[in-house]
Order: structure tokens, then C-alpha cells, then sequence
């Protein structure tokens, strides 16, 4: 399972009708996701980024173009992607462990011994044995984000999109879970697509980073990130490739926009 | 106390809180005073020590303990009834907005008729037997619990819900796995109200229809009708007591169910 997750993204096109009126999400992507990658996405507010994901997990069915996982459509949710929002969105009620089996109930690929198996290694993946019996609100936030990247993968998805998912979090919690997501990116080899608009993660983690720009929302470019993991933060190739993202968010490439309140500087 | 209680480890009720225990000695303190010192007309009051000689001698009357079991029989049996509707129909009208669009103006309406005037027409119906009681106490046990149900299911958030379309939940999954346990801490407030409209229901149910059945209330009215205050005031106590009792229980039960939430 782990090798396929093919994403293939054509000419996506998604409006929303506000007051009367049509909004232009997304205009026209295209986008061709290989198994095992890891994509980030980052963009300024408004341009359409997580609107994208919404789209892909299938919680949004309404859209012009195509979106396919291994050759077929996305229609509607599936076991087969897994998603981390920026909340953790645990069900307070049930422990650590419940809440990662909430992922297998209707699992139907995995025998009850293979089930048992996967909630052990994911909470294993994840660094959380001990804690299997806690409640969400005895868990730090970095250790609710966990559990929930524990519940998407339970059932080893082709593709975990990640919404965000570290927005919430202070700064070394975060690079903390980024060298985590990249170890279990390695290790199940599962394709990743990450929005983000922190410039500096989308580089840390991606092999390429998509450039997302607002009104419509539409994919500025992407960028090949040719840098050995780990990455060092403070290098002089890690900072040319910021220097680089920073230039499609500033002031002088689009003046007109910023001007008009379209474009929210980067965080 | 704190000392008694450093002295005697688990004296008598261990984490009561016996400050609790103030007002009600006060007021039987007041009370044997005024009957003491002959404040009051000591017909209508009897003394504090009567009421304890009434309340023994009626413990042991042959109409006691069946009409303590009755009242409560019905009281749960009433309980349960009305309660499980009322879960049951709050989080229909709070799954379907066709349901809640159909039924809950209606419902709101009927809200608006004071349980006790269903009596007559329930008595009408259905006789004046146990399960004419039932029926009324499951009725007013009914409202409560189906509009905190209904809020709690309405409350459930999208980000919840969204997260039980990733996985796929079923309508049932959807029901037992995230409605009701999302709902559960405004369900049990209905329940809680429930269980105490339930009692007053009981008991009422026993006043207005004194001349039926056997229960506390009936003990009640028949101490008035034969002019035996003790036994009315005595009557009075016990319902408060099992009323209380009832109370401690549920709330027993709630902070049990509702573990997960830490602190609460």
C-alpha cells in the first residue's frame, strides 16, 4: 500500500457562491504528486490552500476538473487519505488509544489481530506508549497533534494531508513534531501534503513547495527543494531558498494587491 | 468537625461536608424552642420529639413501606420511560432539520400547558391506576431531558463531524460514537432536571389523585384529612429525604460518566 499514492491534480477549478455572487477559489491547478513525496503548500491567506485539501480528503465533492488517487476520482472521503487539521479534533470522551482506533472502525482491508497491531506501531510511531490511557485533556498540545497523526495513519492511507498542523504550536514543539513527520515520512513512505504558511517549514519538510497566490487562488510556482535532510536552518543554501519563497510574498511584486487588502504578509 | 473527623478517620460519611448540617439543626432548634416555650399553637405544630414519635409509630403502619416502593416504583418506572424518549426524540429532531422543522414548534406549544393540566385528560383515558401515573411522570420527565438532548446534539461541532466523515461513521456510528457521548454532558443535566420534575410528578400525581393507589403523597393528604400534622410534616421530610437521595445518586452517576472531562 505504501508505494502507491499518486496524486494527480488537473485543471481544478472550484467557486463558491457568497451573497449571489461567485468566488473564485481555486482556478486551474495542476499538479502532479508522486508516491512517497513530501509537498508543501504555502501561500497568503485567501488563496484557496486549504480549500485544496478539503477538496482531496473529499470533504468538499463539489469541484470542476479532476483530482485522482491511483487513477480513480475522489468522489467523496476514503480510508485511503488520512488528515491532521491545525486542532487536533480528538473526541475528548475516549482515551488516547480509543481515539486512535476510532480511525479503524470501519476498516474493513485489516483483520482485528492486524488492527491491534497497527494502533500499537502508530502509537509506538509517535512516541506516546505510556499515555495510552489518557484522556485529551491530560495531553500537552504537541501530544494531542501526535495522537492525531497517530489516528491518520492507523489505517496506513495512501496520502496524509496536513492542514496546518503545527500552526498552533509553540516553536520547539513544532520543529520537534517537523523532524518527527519527516521520520515517519521516511519510514512508511506514505505521500505527504503539508499547507503551511510558514515559509521556513514548507523548506525544512518538502521535497518541492507550491507557491499558492490569492484572487483566484491559483499556484504561482513550484520549487524543487535540492537540499540533503536534515537541513540545518541556519545554512546558506536553507536561507537562499527562503530569500527566494520570501520574494513572491513581498510588497514589490504586487503592489496593487497588497494595497487592496488581497494579500496578508506571511507570519 | 475537622477535628472530629482527623480523630474518628471515615466518621461516619467520609468527604461529607457537615457544614451542610447548619441550617437544618438551627431550624429544629428554632422549632422545639417555639413549641417549648409555647409560641405556637401546639395542635397545628406538634413538638419536634412528636414528629419523630409519629414518624416511628407510621414506619411501622401497614401502608408505609408499600407506599414508599410504590412511589418509587413509579417514580423510576416513569423515569426511565420518559427519559428514553426524550433522548431519543432529542437527538432525532437534532440529527434531521425535516424532523425539528416538523415537530419542535409543536412540542414548543405544548411546552406552554402546565403538566398538571394533563392530569384530567390522562386520568380520563387511562384510568386512575398505576400506569396513568407512569404515563404522566414519564410526560414530565419527557420535556427536560428531549430539549437538553436536542441542544447537546445541535452543539456537537462541524469540526467533529467532519472528522467522523473522514473516517466514514455509519448513522448509527454517528449516533453512539459521537452524538450521544458529545451530547452526554447536557443529557445528563436533562436527566437530572428529568429526575426531579419525575419526583414532584410522583408525589403530585398522589395528591390530586389521593382517593387511588397507595404512595407518600396519599400518606400526606390522609395525615391532613385526619387533622395528624405530625404525620403531614413527617410525610414532607421523606419526600424531601428520598427526593435528595435520588439527587446525590444521579450526580453520582454523572461525575462517573463524565470522567473524561477532568476537572467537571
Amino acid at each position: 500500500m505504501a508505494q502507491a499514492g499518486t496524486l494527480e491534480i488537473q485543471h481544478l477549478r472550484k467557486n463558491y457562491a457568497v451573497n449571489g455572487a461567485t468566488l473564485n477559489v481555486l482556478e486551474n491547478i495542476n499538479l502532479s504528486i508522486r508516491p512517497g513525496e513530501f509537498i508543501t503548500i504555502v501561500g497568503a491567506s485567501g488563496c484557496g490552500k486549504s480549500t485544496l485539501l478539503r477538496l482531496i480528503i473529499g470533504l468538499d465533492t463539489q469541484y470542476d476538473g479532476d483530482i485522482f488517487l491511483d487513477g480513480r476520482r475522489i468522489r467523496d472521503t476514503g480510508l485511503d487519505r488520512g488528515i491532521v487539521f491545525q486542532e487536533h479534533r480528538l473526541f475528548p470522551w475516549l482515551t488516547v488509544r480509543k481515539n486512535i482506533e476510532t480511525g479503524l472502525l470501519n476498516n474493513t482491508r485489516f483483520s482485528e489481530a492486524e488492527k491491534e497491531a497497527s494502533v500499537r506501531a502508530h502509537i509506538e510511531l509517535v512516541g506516546l506508549q505510556g499515555f495510552e490511557s489518557a484522556y485529551p485533556h491530560q495531553l500537552s498540545g504537541g501530544m494531542s497533534q501526535r495522537v492525531a497523526i497517530a489516528r491518520a495513519l492507523v489505517n496506513r492511507p495512501e496520502v496524509l494531508l496536513l492542514d496546518e498542523p503545527f500552526g498552533a504550536l509553540d516553536a520547539f514543539t513544532r520543529h520537534f513534531l517537523q523532524d518527527e513527520l519527516l521520520r515517519i515520512s521516511s519510514e512508511e513512505g506514505i505521500t505527504m501534503v503539508l499547507v503551511t504558511h510558514d515559509i521556513e517549514e514548507a523548506i525544512y519538510l518538502a521535497d518541492r513547495v507550491v507557491v499558492m497566490q490569492p484572487r483566484p487562488g491559483r499556484i504561482r510556482r513550484v520549487v524543487d527543494i535540492d537540499l540533503p535532510r536534515p537541513r540545518p536552518r541556519n545554512s546558506e543554501a536553507f536561507a537562499r531558498y527562503k530569500d527566494d519563497l520570501l520574494k513572491d510574498f513581498s510588497v514589490g511584486e504586487h503592489p496593487e494587491e497588497i494595497l487592496a487588502g488581497n494579500i496578508e504578509q506571511p507570519a | 468537625m475537622s477535628t472530629l473527623r482527623k480523630a474518628l478517620p471515615g466518621f461516619p460519611l467520609s468527604g461529607f461536608d457537615y457544614r451542610a448540617l447548619v441550617l437544618p439543626v438551627f431550624f429544629v432548634a428554632f422549632w422545639a424552642l417555639a413549641h417549648g416555650v409555647g409560641w405556637v399553637d401546639t395542635r397545628l405544630i406538634p413538638s419536634p420529639l412528636g414528629v419523630v414519635k409519629t414518624a416511628w409509630g407510621s414506619i411501622f403502619a401497614e401502608d408505609f413501606l408499600p407506599g414508599l416502593w410504590g412511589s418509587l416504583y413509579r417514580d423510576v418506572s416513569g423515569f426511565v420511560i420518559g427519559g428514553l424518549f426524550g433522548v431519543a426524540t432529542g437527538v432525532a429532531l437534532g440529527l434531521s432539520r425535516w424532523l425539528d422543522a416538523a415537530f419542535n414548534p409543536a412540542l414548543n406549544a405544548l411546552k406552554q400547558i402546565s403538566l398538571f393540566a394533563w392530569l384530567p385528560l390522562i386520568t380520563s383515558w387511562f384510568g386512575y391506576d398505576d400506569g396513568a401515573k407512569i404515563l404522566f411522570i414519564a410526560a414530565s420527565t419527557f420535556y427536560p431531558v428531549a430539549v437538553n438532548t436536542f441542544e447537546g446534539v445541535r452543539g456537537v461541532t462541524r469540526q467533529h463531524l467532519e472528522v467522523a466523515r473522514v473516517f466514514r461513521f455509519s448513522r448509527t456510528q454517528l449516533i453512539f460514537r459521537l452524538l450521544l457521548p458529545a451530547a452526554a454532558p447536557r443529557i445528563l443535566t436533562g436527566l437530572q432536571m428529568g429526575l426531579v420534575f419525575a419526583w414532584l410528578a410522583t408525589i403530585g400525581s398522589e395528591f390530586l389523585l389521593a382517593n387511588w393507589g397507595n404512595g407518600l403523597g396519599n400518606i400526606i393528604i390522609h395525615g391532613r384529612e385526619a387533622l395528624d400534622v405530625g404525620l403531614v410534616i413527617w410525610g414532607l421530610i421523606i419526600v424531601g429525604i428520598v427526593g435528595s437521595l435520588l439527587n446525590r445518586l444521579a450526580r453520582r452517576a454523572e461525575s462517573r460518566l463524565l470522567g473524561w472531562r477532568g476537572t467537571a
